[in-house]
């Protein structure tokens, strides 16, 4: 485990980011007039942006070593992979 | 011919570095990778029965309330936040902050399994079961009345009641192993700047039951 005196991720800012996000996620879902489909896009895109904030900042893997990060993402191909198979199922 | 054996046995010199995480941490990060598909098959499930489904999907915000799971989304929010905070202040050697912290975040972990109890007690009495619209409640009324789609209901009860649940479920997990560590290692003074892994352990696994809790409540409540 690292021992030395660190300077910490801006931890403060991340949760008023993630906050503010969430007020966005819910405007977006009730208030502004969008095509359902636009509105799918970015509620989706707001809520992996959010993931990733506390991903990278609150699990620290902007700073871990690339061999603990590769880790972190291989199930994400696997995911990914899973998803597309059971949407697609119709087709094959 | 023992010491032989131990020789052979012993890993070259200079030894690898590895991964360069303690094991219970490499531990941790692997067991977040099978979480990680345990809940893809969950979400991937739901995104199959919801876009097969016999009928329209009930909007957003008419059966399931939006303000208090708002509110729970930006609690498990905060105690993300503080669990960050107690690991940062045991890095930091403060012992006292780490205290407080930790906390504040069971505090927090708590509060969101109450609500999300209040809000299962609450959906059950307007009449929203695993199996669908229970008879003669306030949601069957809506059904009857057209403003709730009928073919649907019994997949958005059993979907909405396994994904919540199986998180809620997690993040009990979650509250009672940090009030063990708590109790067993925190308040008695056990961590240190130098030994503190057990809180940057269980806050990974705090972290990442946020990260769903993030997904689930655009894919839940929000669509």
């Amino acid at each position: 485990m690292d021992t030395a005196h660190r300077q910490h991720p801006p931890y403060i800012r991340i949760w008023i980011y993630l906050a503010l996000l969430t007020a966005a996620e819910l405007l977006l879902a009730f208030k502004l007039p969008i095509p359902p489909n636009i509105k799918l896009i970015l509620l989706l895109g707001t809520a992996v942006w959010k993931a990733l904030l506390v991903a990278l900042f609150f699990m620290h893997l902007k700073s871990e070593k690339w061999n603990l990060r590769i880790l972190a993402m291989v199930p994400l191909p696997l995911a990914a992979i899973l998803v597309c198979a059971v949407i697609t199922e119709k087709i094959w | 011919m023992t010491s032989i054996t131990a020789n052979a046995m012993r890993p070259p010199h200079p030894a690898e570095r590895g991964i360069d995480a303690y094991n219970t941490k490499l531990g941790m990060w692997v067991f977040l990778a099978s979480e990680v598909m345990f809940f893809t098959a969950l979400i991937g499930t739901y995104i199959v029965l919801r876009f097969g489904a016999p009928g329209p999907w009930p909007a957003p915000g008419v059966v399931l309330s939006i303000p208090i799971t708002a509110f729970n989304t930006f609690l498990l929010i905060c105690s993300s936040v503080s669990m960050v905070k107690a690991f940062a202040s045991a890095a930091d050697g403060d012992i006292g902050k780490l205290k407080f912290w930790m906390l504040l975040t069971i505090i927090g972990g708590a509060m969101f399994v109450g609500i999300q109890g209040f809000e299962y007690h609450h959906l059950i009495e307007r009449g929203l079961l695993p199996s669908g619209v229970r008879e003669g409640s306030e949601l069957a009324a809506l059904v009857a009345s057209g403003k709730l789609p009928a073919a649907t209901m019994g997949l958005y009860g059993s979907t909405f009641y396994t994904m919540t649940g199986f998180h809620g479920f997690h993040v009990t997990c979650g509250v009672v192993s940090m009030i063990y560590l708590y109790v067993t290692k925190v308040l008695r003074g056990k961590y240190s700047q130098a030994d503190h892994g057990g809180v940057e352990v269980v806050g990974l696994y705090w972290h990442f039951v946020d990260l769903v809790w993030i997904i689930l409540f655009t894919i839940v409540y929000l669509i």
